[in-house]
């Protein structure tokens, strides 16, 4: 391991600052569960370590009307710690809950599995799904990206160098509306995706017809996919086995899952279409609640 | 949950202290995280060793320059394969198994070729480990890469890359023309295979593949060594056996063994991979070329990748039964990966695959195949897991084609006392049919399975477990108690498990007990920790000293009571004189330094008759037929231990070998690309089960005495590995009707045979 230097800014504009000095060379810490490990494996050898979790602005938690503010920073335990956010935004939650063990939650924050850019990250299908956005600062201003178009490979997105992930922001739930997520592991804790679904729909007044869908996918392509084809196929759509299992099919025909140690290529198309259709089902199942 | 049914069969003495769980003398120090571990080895001016390792499967080495290494500020040496003995052509017999002399050195460091990734080719010691880790990268390897092979059937294909010009097959005692990956071939036989096979009504032969698979320990290879300016060097490891790190160190450092003084430390697992070195002779030539003292440490991608693991293979299994369900002939075939040098456990498997029946009509053909992975070391019965797979799972649909209720047809076929092994040895008493009986009576049998998706199975082990050497030496204190000084490193409560015989011996409590595992120069010589074998042999050597301290107590008390040695008894712990004469232990002991000299008592053991372990474990899944993950619902485990000296620690025995052979069976496998690079090389990929994936493993302690032990003591550490991989194999068949022939049952491999058998269905 070699050395670094460490740096920890007070506002925004400094950490934009930092980053943009050292070009590249400079990581942005905030629960540090991957990065720690990342630079003692050797896999990041960066010259300077910018520690931003004492950003307010990352830490911002807000549930309002006009929907739900996620500062980049903030650890998994404070989104599933919030009962609404529970029940509104419950995909999220789901995600918040599974990933890494307790004190893993208590450090990790869902901003950072974002910026990681894993294909198997367990947070970014319920972020596509849940439709959130992305708001990014750099030298030039912030701009909004949203979540679906953020990741562009395996390890890689859209921040440039000098940019930083400030909060994600996600629309209000609508009436009638649930969400869901869920990945298989083969063994029952500390694991890793196979294949990982999220799903949001809203359901007519009558709770019997799909007003909209959205659905990812994780770990089954080199980013997370928006499913949107099988999303909105749902649209207008009764709630039926046939409905989901035409999404589950839809959503199974955009995956492009690799063979490797966590799963044969065979095996992740499969259960795409398994776990799609089970967590539509769950998803429905919150919004009739 | 019960977790402890004990079964009494035959008479069985009344015992004071054995058969009752004191607490274990080292728990305090374990739980409060004092105990001294490898890594917790501190020295004054120590400075620390990083290895380089291969990042090729198959390659020869045409250079190494350590020159910018050595340039780096702080580094303070750096070693090759050159700093090492010349090992010559010499086998050396090392406590448990030999090894030819030449093949451990360049294990330890790579000479001309490297044949694994992670196989170690040099190393560097500095100030700080990562000044270590950095210089190390600057070591510059000329590698000409070859092409890996990587299974067993690959390697003994004709014209398959060779990974030893000078290894031949040993070919039932003839040696080959020309060199192989085959190391050996050899065969056992009994009775007329073709004429059984021609009795049987049913005759099944199936072929079975497991991948290779790691011991999984948690405490990381290490180890810290001062070669001091008189030419002794002092090694601090946590090892199995402290004896055989000291004769390893010895010879490839090229030093008497007198000159090495191996002191171990407390142990976080070995099962078997703790035994060869890796780290403690590199260490050793550090400390000898910088003059400081050098630790040396592994982390998991190391372990994995350079240490363990047991073997991958390829079996295949022909049985035949008559109509009433009687054996009528057995044939096996059994090619185990050695690794990148010869020496897997197909002997071992050799001797279990048939083991738990009578098998009139035998053959095993056993076949040692080298393959670019590591050198495989022993894991828990090693060999026999595999095996077991295979032939139980054929077992089962012998049961099925003839209708024939699996525990049943082990009760007509088991090994009982007088059965002839296929491999030669007759059984003396031995409780298979006990262990399958037990299951048969068990709550877990008698109660119905119901659900869909859901399946039980059955499947039965054997290990043969061993004797080997062990000593100790025991003092008697003032007090009234005994320090107990042993040489078998502790890993499973051993400790406890030896004081207590030594207690019940003496007629003292095991706390009245201090045990201590000493270092090579302060105990006589012990045999590794291994082969099921320290409650068995070093607990027998306890017992000798405990004999030799109530002759010498006799010899006092007479002394002091003035009247003849053979007219004093010792009994219940009391010393018993005529005329009503009667001194307690503590009240003699008390008396010792008044008068005469110290009472110290000596054992040692060699025995000859360990008395094999049998096993039989059922088990019920759900599998869910839409991913082909296996949930385990209950298990149950029943063994004939002999005589349990703690009951706790058999328990424990019982459920961290199910667990590690539920772990073999359903998701532990090393992932290798095309290249021979492992993909899962961290506990993350590499799926050993955690809590949540395992229910309480049930155990029966079924005790059948082992005539050939004071106490009555089997070895009870390794058998319960065996059955697990074929019992969940049965019972995931009985649950979706697919035959798993391949190892690990991991949910894309049972989905995938669900897919090709076409009975997904939609239902969940």
């Amino acid at each position: 391991m070699r050395d670094f230097e460490y740096e920890a800014p007070q506002t925004v504009a400094e950490a934009v600052a930092v980053l943009g000095r050292f070009n590249g060379q400079a990581r942005p810490l905030a629960g540090g569960t991957d990065l720690i490990d990342q630079i003692r494996v050797g896999r990041h050898a960066p010259s300077v370590v910018v520690d931003i979790k004492k950003l307010p602005e990352l830490n911002v938690l807000e549930l309002t009307e006009s929907g739900l503010r996620l500062g980049a920073a903030v650890p998994c335990y404070r989104i599933y710690g919030g009962c609404d956010i529970n029940q509104k935004y419950a995909a999220l939650a789901d995600s918040a809950r599974i990933i890494g063990g307790i004190q893993i939650q208590s450090r990790a924050s869902v901003g950072g599995n974002l910026c990681n850019s894993g294909p198997a990250a367990d947070s970014t299908p319920s972020l596509i799904a849940l439709g959130a956005v992305a708001v990014i600062a750099g030298p030039n201003g912030t701009r909004d990206v949203p979540v679906e178009s953020f990741c562009t490979g395996p390890g890689k997105n859209v921040l440039a160098p000098g940019e930083l992930l400030v909060e994600l922001k996600f629309p209000p739930r609508p009436a009638h509306s649930g969400s869901h997520y869920r990945r298989f592991i083969p063994r029952n804790e500390m694991d890793i995706a196979v294949v990982g679904v999220g799903v949001s729909v809203v359901l007519d007044d009558s709770c019997e017809k799909f007003v909209s869908a959205r659905i990812a996918l994780g770990a089954v392509g080199p980013t997370p996919l928006f499913a949107t084809v099988a999303g909105d196929g749902l649209a207008g759509k009764s709630v039926s086995e046939k409905s989901i299992a035409a999404a589950a099919t839809a959503a199974q025909a955009i995956a492009t899952p690799i063979d490797d140690m966590r799963g044969t290529k065979e095996f992740r198309l499969h259960v795409t279409g398994v776990l799609v259709r089970r967590v539509i089902e769950e998803a429905v199942k919150r919004a009739r609640e | 949950m019960a977790t402890d049914i004990r079964e009494t069969t035959g008479s069985q003495p009344k015992y004071k202290v054995i058969g009752s769980r004191p607490i274990r003398h080292d728990g305090t120090d374990k739980v409060t995280g004092r105990a001294i571990y490898g890594a917790d080895v501190q020295l004054n001016g120590m400075i620390h060793g990083v290895i380089l390792r291969s990042p090729h499967a198959h390659a020869r080495i045409k250079s190494i320059d350590t020159s910018k290494a050595e340039a780096v500020p702080g580094v303070r040496a750096v070693v090759t394969c050159k700093d090492l003995a010349d090992p010559g052509d010499r086998r050396v017999e090392l406590g448990e198994g030999s090894i030819i002399l030449k093949h451990l050195s360049a294990n330890v460091l790579a000479r001309d070729k490297v044949l694994y990734r992670g196989h170690a080719v040099a190393a560097v010691a500095a100030d700080s480990v990562h000044v270590a880790d950095e210089a190390a990268k600057l070591i510059r390897v000329e590698y000409e890469v070859l092409p890996p092979v990587l299974t067993v059937q690959e390697a003994m294909k004709p014209g398959a890359p060779l990974l030893h010009e000078d290894v031949f097959t040993d070919e039932m005692g003839e040696k080959s023309k020309q060199p192989s990956n085959v190391a050996k071939h050899f065969r056992h036989e009994v009775g007329d295979i073709a004429k059984g096979f021609a009795e049987a009504a049913v005759v099944i032969e199936r072929e079975f593949h497991t991948a290779t698979v790691h011991q999984g320990y948690i405490e990381p290879h290490n180890a810290t060594a001062i070669w001091n300016h008189d030419g002794h060097v002092t090694v601090w490891c946590s090892t199995q056996g402290s004896f055989t790190v000291r004769q390893q160190v010895a010879e490839l450092c090229g030093i008497p063994i007198s000159h090495v003084k191996v002191i171990p430390t407390e142990i976080g697992g070995g099962f078997g991979g703790k035994i060869s070195v890796y780290l403690e002779p590199v260490a050793a030539i550090l400390s000898r070329k910088c003059g400081k003292p050098v630790k040396v440490l592994m982390n998991r991608t190391d372990v994995l990748e350079g240490t363990g693991p047991t073997p991958g293979s390829f079996i295949r299994i022909k049985m035949g039964a008559d109509a009433s369900g009687k054996i009528t002939a057995a044939e096996a075939y059994l090619a185990y990966e050695a690794g990148g040098f010869p020496g897997s456990p197909v002997g071992a498997g050799a001797m279990c695959v048939f083991a738990c029946y009578d098998v009139p009509n035998g053959r095993v053909d056993g076949y040692d195949v080298v393959v670019n992975k590591p050198r495989t070391n022993a894991y828990r019965a090693p060999g026999a897991t595999n095996a077991a797979f295979a032939v139980e799972t054929v077992v089962d649909e012998i049961c099925e084609a003839l209708k024939i209720n699996p525990l049943n047809f082990r009760i007509k076929n088991g090994a009982k006392k007088g059965t002839r092994r296929v491999d030669g040895p007759v059984f003396p008493r031995v409780g298979m049919i006990e262990s399958v009986k037990a299951i048969k009576n068990s709550e877990h049998w008698k109660t119905p399975l119901k659900g869909k998706y859901r399946g039980r199975g059955v499947a039965s082990g054997f290990w043969f477990n061993c004797g080997l050497k062990s000593a100790c030496s025991a003092t008697v204190n003032a007090d009234g108690t005994v320090g107990l000084v042993e040489g078998s490193t502790d890993i499973g409560g051993s400790r406890t498990g030896i004081a207590m015989q030594l207690a019940e011996t003496l007629g003292i409590t095991a706390a009245e007990v201090t045990p201590t595992v000493g270092d090579t120069d302060s105990v006589g010589y012990t045999d590794v920790t291994g082969g099921s074998r320290v409650t068995f042999a070093t607990g027998w050597a306890a017992h000798e000293a405990a004999l030799d301290i109530q002759r010498q107590m006799v010899t006092r008390a007479a002394k002091i009571w003035e009247v003849p040695a053979k007219q004093v008894k010792y009994i219940d712990g009391c010393l018993i004189g005529p005329e009503g004469k009667r001194f307690t232990f503590k009240e003699l002991a008390a008396q010792i330094n008044e008068t005469g000299e110290p009472i110290i008592g000596r054992g040692a053991a060699d025995p000859q008759q360990p008395g094999g372990a049998f096993a039989t474990h059922v088990v019920d899944v759900e599998v869910d037929p839409e991913t082909g993950k296996v949930e385990i619902l209950r298990y149950t485990a029943s063994q004939d231990v002999g005589t349990a000296i703690h009951p706790s620690y058999v328990e424990g025995q019982i459920q961290g070998g199910a667990v590690q052979g539920i772990g073999w069976g359903l998701n532990e496998e090393y992932f290798y690309d095309a290249a021979g690079t492992m993909k899962n090389s961290s506990f993350l990929d590499y799926r050993i089960p955690t809590c949540l994936d395992v229910p309480m493993i049930e155990t029966i302690l079924v005790e059948v005495p082992n005539p050939g032990h004071p106490y009555g003591v089997r070895g009870v550490g390794e058998v319960p590995i065996i059955p697990p991989p074929a019992a969940l194999a049965n019972a995931i068949y009985k649950a979706v009707g697919v035959r798993m022939t391949r190892l690990p049952m991991s949910p894309p491999n049972v989905l995938h045979e669900i897919l090709a058998k076409g009975s997904s269905g939609q239902s969940r």
